[in-house]
Formats: structure tokens, C-alpha cells, sequence
């Protein structure tokens, strides 16, 4: 593919910190490469405003390789940009033409205030995990491998739904703010292995209690999510959520 | 909300069914007959308590969870992703079912309300005695307006029934891998069937068209 370089007009969601009102301000960029990632687009901004003397735009980021689900950002209406499977610090700039102009905002939803420009607090998604996403095992020396034979298609599954990296673009891409794609891919990926059967009720039932105390929107099944999804994680997902809850319930968890 | 949704649906097939008495030969009679057991049978009046029951928490729920989730969000995005990423008519459920709402209102009004507190003419079949709700349809549906508002009455539902079956069965954990393309797929074909068989009565009866099961031709 030809490499080019472009200019870009930038409308970028500005707020002091969680009590500011927010406001978009408007940038120009220029020479900028095809090449570059779009976080390093945002680096070539930020470096001119701290030279400048004014302040930087503040956005999440660690790994830039797709991995640590860090990078939030919505791109012209969409959570990680235009490509899919695909996270902010992934996505190129080959994504985009000469004169594109770009609307920058947070990730928006009640249960992920905004702490500053696009930074926001994804603490929810902490306390989720906290309320069950994990399995309780003995400390000690690692088990051997395949000590414990797995189902393959059980193992499959259960990797895919592990590939969620809880970046919360499904809650920033869903019109109700929901999380469901997020716990039912936390749910699922523990539900599906022998490791996660003793907790396994009891797990579902903490993990939605605590989402509902957060304050995301309830499922439609809109399934904005799965399509906005980096890690692509599928909603048959939260199809086995919703068995696993009613399971739980029913049998009086 | 699925619970409610799927117990109007299985409401609707049964509607659907009587009410395709229409098309047949001897439809008047029929039809009659068939509204007279609706109306006299204790059993199915119990039911239909039910079903008012189900349609007022289906309408409860609907704008209830509608009002939670535009709440979820204050701060609203200056762009969004709008088809890209999913289907209209599943992010415009409270519209639609809005619309099925006022459609609700005027169809009730038309037939319920006279057959339940009189107002209708009366019929003899065999000497016993049965009240006219075929006649009724046939006036009411001369009014072309009449026709219009029940075929859109019907496209709404059809955009609504599109995104709550298959919504219903995921809500409900009937999916996975295998069937929910097959889920998906009944979904569509019954959201386009059902309303279009009724959306057809009232054009049969503006148009005075029959089916003949001999000939299976339309008979004018
Ligand atoms: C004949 C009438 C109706 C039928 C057969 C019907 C059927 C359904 C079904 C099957 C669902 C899916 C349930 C789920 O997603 O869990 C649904 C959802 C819904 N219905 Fe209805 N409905 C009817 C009338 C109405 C009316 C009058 C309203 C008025 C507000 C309404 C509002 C809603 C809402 C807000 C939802 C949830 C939205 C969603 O899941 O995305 N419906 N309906
Ligand atoms: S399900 Fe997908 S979009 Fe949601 S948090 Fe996990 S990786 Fe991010
Ligand atoms: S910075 Fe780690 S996933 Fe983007």
C-alpha cells in the first residue's frame, strides 16, 4: 500500500476533570504519516500543545499493542475507530485520508465518568471482577499441565470468551450503556472450565448484582457491542449469562 | 420483558388464526361463530384478563426499561455510529411499540369495546342467536383511512416482532452456536408473516376479496 501523509481537522472533547462540563475544541494537524498509529497522531498534538506552553490532552494508554485494553476513545462515533476487532492503539492512520476531519470523544456512560479530556474511570469493571471473576485455588506449586482433561470445544470457548481484554467499549458503544458483554464474557470464560465449577453459581449471581449497583443501562440485545468489540467477542455470550443467572436463581442461589 | 413479549405472541398466532376465517368461503358465519366462542367460552375470557394483564406489563416494563437506559447515559455523544453497528428498528422499540400502542387503542375501540358493551346487530344461524362482528369489520374497513392506519398498525408490529423474537430468545438464554441462526430465521419469517396476514383482512374486506379453496383463485 502507498504511503502518504495528510492533513487532518480534529474536534477533540476537552474537560478539566469530573465536575467540568466538557466542551469539543478544534485542531489542526499537519504531515502526518499513513503510517503512524492514531495514538501516535495524538502524541505529534500533544508534544505541539506542551511546546506551546498549553496543556496536553490527556487519553488512557499502556501496551499500544492491542493487549492491555487501555486505549479507549470514540472515533467519529465509534469506540476504537473505524476497524474492526481492532483497539485505538492498533488502529492506523491508513484508516483515514488527506482533510478527514475527526471527532474525538470519551468513552460516555454514567458508570464511566470522565476524569479528564478523554480519560475515563472504568473502576466499575474493577468492582465487577471483584464481586466474582475469579476462581479460589490453594497456593503452592503450579499443577502440571493437562492434569485436568478439557473438553476441546469447552477449552475453545472458553479462550475466546477469555480474549476480553475489559476495555469497555461494549458499555461505550451500546445506546442503554450496558455492560452485559463484558460480565458475560468474564461469566462465560470461568462457567466453561472445570477450575470455575465450585463458584460457579454464586459467581454470576455477585458479578450481576454488582454491575446493576454501577449503573449501566439494562441488555437490549442491539448487539452494537459485539460489532464494536476489539477482541470480537461474540454475543452468545451473554445468551450464557442469561442461562447461567437463571440456573443460579432457580436453584436458589 | 421476554416473558411478557413471547406471551403476546403466542396471543397474536391465535388471533392471527381466527381471524383468517376472513379469507375463507362462508366467512361471515364463520367468523361469527368463532368470535362467539371467543366471547362466551369462560376459560377464554379468563385469558383474556391475562392478556390485558400481559399487554399493561409488557407496556409498563417497555417504557420502564426505555427511561432506565436513556438514563444510563447523561452526557450524550456529538457522533455516533447509528447503523453501522446495529439494526434501527432494535434500538427503537419504545417507538414502535408506541405506535402498536395508539393502533391498540383505535382497534380496540372499533371491535372490542362495541362487542363487549353492545352496540352490534345481530345474526340467526341454525335459530340461535349471534352478534354481527363480521358486519362490523366490513363497515369499519369501508373508510379507506380505516385500512390505512391498520396497515401501518401491522408495519409497525412487523419492525417490532423483527428485533423482539430472536431478542426475547437471547434474553432468555435460548441461543447459542447451532440455533441461533435457526432462532434468528423463525424470527423473521413469522415477524413478516404474521403481520402480513393481517394486514391483508382489512384489505380483503375494503376489497371484497375471497380465497376459493377449489380454485384457489381470488374471486372478486
Ligand atoms: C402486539 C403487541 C406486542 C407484541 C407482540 C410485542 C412483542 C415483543 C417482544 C417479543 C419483545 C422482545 C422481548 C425481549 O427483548 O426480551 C418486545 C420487546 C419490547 N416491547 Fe413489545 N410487543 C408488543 C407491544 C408493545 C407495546 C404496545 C409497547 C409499548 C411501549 C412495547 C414496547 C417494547 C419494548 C420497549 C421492548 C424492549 C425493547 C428491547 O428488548 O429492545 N411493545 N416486544
Ligand atoms: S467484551 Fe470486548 S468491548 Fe467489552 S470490555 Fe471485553 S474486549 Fe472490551
Ligand atoms: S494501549 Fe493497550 S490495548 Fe491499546
Amino acid at each position: 500500500m502507498q504511503h502518504y501523509s495528510m492533513n487532518l481537522k480534529l474536534k477533540i472533547w476537552r474537560q478539566k476533570n469530573i465536575n467540568d462540563q466538557g466542551h469539543f475544541e478544534e485542531y489542526d494537524v499537519n504531515n502526518i504519516s499513513s503510517e503512524m498509529s492514531f495514538l501516535e497522531m495524538i502524541d505529534v498534538l500533544n508534544e505541539r500543545l506542551i511546546s506551546e506552553g498549553s496543556d496536553s490532552i490527556a487519553f488512557d494508554h499502556d501496551c499500544r499493542e492491542g493487549i492491555c485494553g487501555m486505549c479507549s476513545m470514540v472515533i467519529n462515533g465509534q469506540p476504537h475507530g473505524p476497524w474492526k476487532g481492532t483497539t485505538t492503539c492498533q488502529l492506523h492512520m491508513r484508516a483515514f485520508k488527506d482533510g478527514d476531519q475527526i471527532t474525538i470523544e470519551p468513552f460516555r456512560a454514567n458508570a464511566f465518568p470522565v476524569v479528564k479530556d478523554l480519560m475515563v474511570s472504568r473502576t466499575a469493571f474493577d468492582r465487577i471482577i471483584q464481586a466474582g471473576g475469579y476462581i479460589s485455588v490453594n497456593t503452592g506449586n503450579a499443577v502440571d499441565g493437562n492434569t485436568l482433561p478439557i473438553d476441546k470445544d469447552m477449552a475453545d470457548e472458553s479462550f475466546a470468551a477469555a480474549a476480553c481484554i475489559g476495555c469497555g467499549a461494549c458499555v461505550a458503544a451500546c445506546k442503554n450503556a450496558s455492560a452485559m458483554l463484558f460480565v458475560s464474557a468474564k461469566v462465560s470464560h470461568l462457567a466453561l472450565l472445570p477450575q470455575g465449577a465450585p463458584e460457579r453459581k454464586q459467581r454470576v449471581v455477585s458479578m450481576i448484582a454488582q454491575m446493576d449497583k454501577e449503573g449501566f443501562g439494562s441488555c437490549t440485545n442491539t448487539y452494537a457491542c459485539e460489532a464494536e468489540c476489539p477482541k470480537e467477542i461474540s454475543v452468545l455470550n451473554i445468551a450464557r449469562l442469561n442461562r447461567e443467572y437463571l440456573n443460579a436463581n432457580l436453584s436458589g442461589q | 420483558m421476554a416473558l411478557t413479549g413471547i406471551f403476546l405472541v403466542v396471543f397474536l398466532v391465535v388471533h392471527c388464526y381466527v381471524n383468517a376465517n376472513v379469507f375463507f368461503p362462508n366467512a361471515e358465519e364463520n367468523f361469527n361463530r368463532a368470535a362467539h366462542f371467543m366471547g362466551s367460552n369462560l376459560l377464554i375470557r379468563i385469558t383474556e384478563i391475562g392478556l390485558f394483564a400481559g399487554f399493561i406489563l409488557h407496556i409498563f416494563q417497555g417504557y420502564q426499561l426505555e427511561i432506565k437506559n436513556r438514563a444510563s447515559r447523561k452526557s450524550r455523544y456529538a457522533v455516533t455510529a447509528g447503523n453501522k453497528t446495529s439494526k434501527w428498528y432494535s434500538r427503537s422499540m419504545a417507538i414502535l411499540g408506541t405506535l402498536i400502542l395508539l393502533f391498540l387503542i383505535i382497534h380496540l375501540a372499533h371491535f372490542w369495546v362495541p362487542s363487549r358493551f353492545g352496540g352490534l346487530d345481530e345474526v340467526y344461524y341454525d335459530g340461535e342467536k349471534f352478534h354481527n362482528l363480521y358486519l362490523k369489520m366490513k363497515n369499519t374497513f369501508a373508510a379507506p383511512w380505516v385500512v390505512i392506519v391498520y396497515v401501518l398498525g401491522c408495519i409497525s408490529l412487523s419492525w417490532h416482532l423483527l428485533h423482539g423474537v430472536q431478542s426475547a430468545a437471547q434474553t432468555l438464554g435460548w441461543t447459542n452456536k447451532k440455533y441461533f441462526p435457526m432462532i434468528r430465521n423463525i424470527g423473521i419469517v413469522f415477524s413478516i408473516l404474521v403481520p402480513l396476514i393481517f394486514a391483508l383482512m382489512p384489505l380483503a374486506l375494503y376489497f371484497g376479496l375471497q380465497l376459493d379453496l377449489e380454485n384457489i383463485t381470488l374471486l372478486f
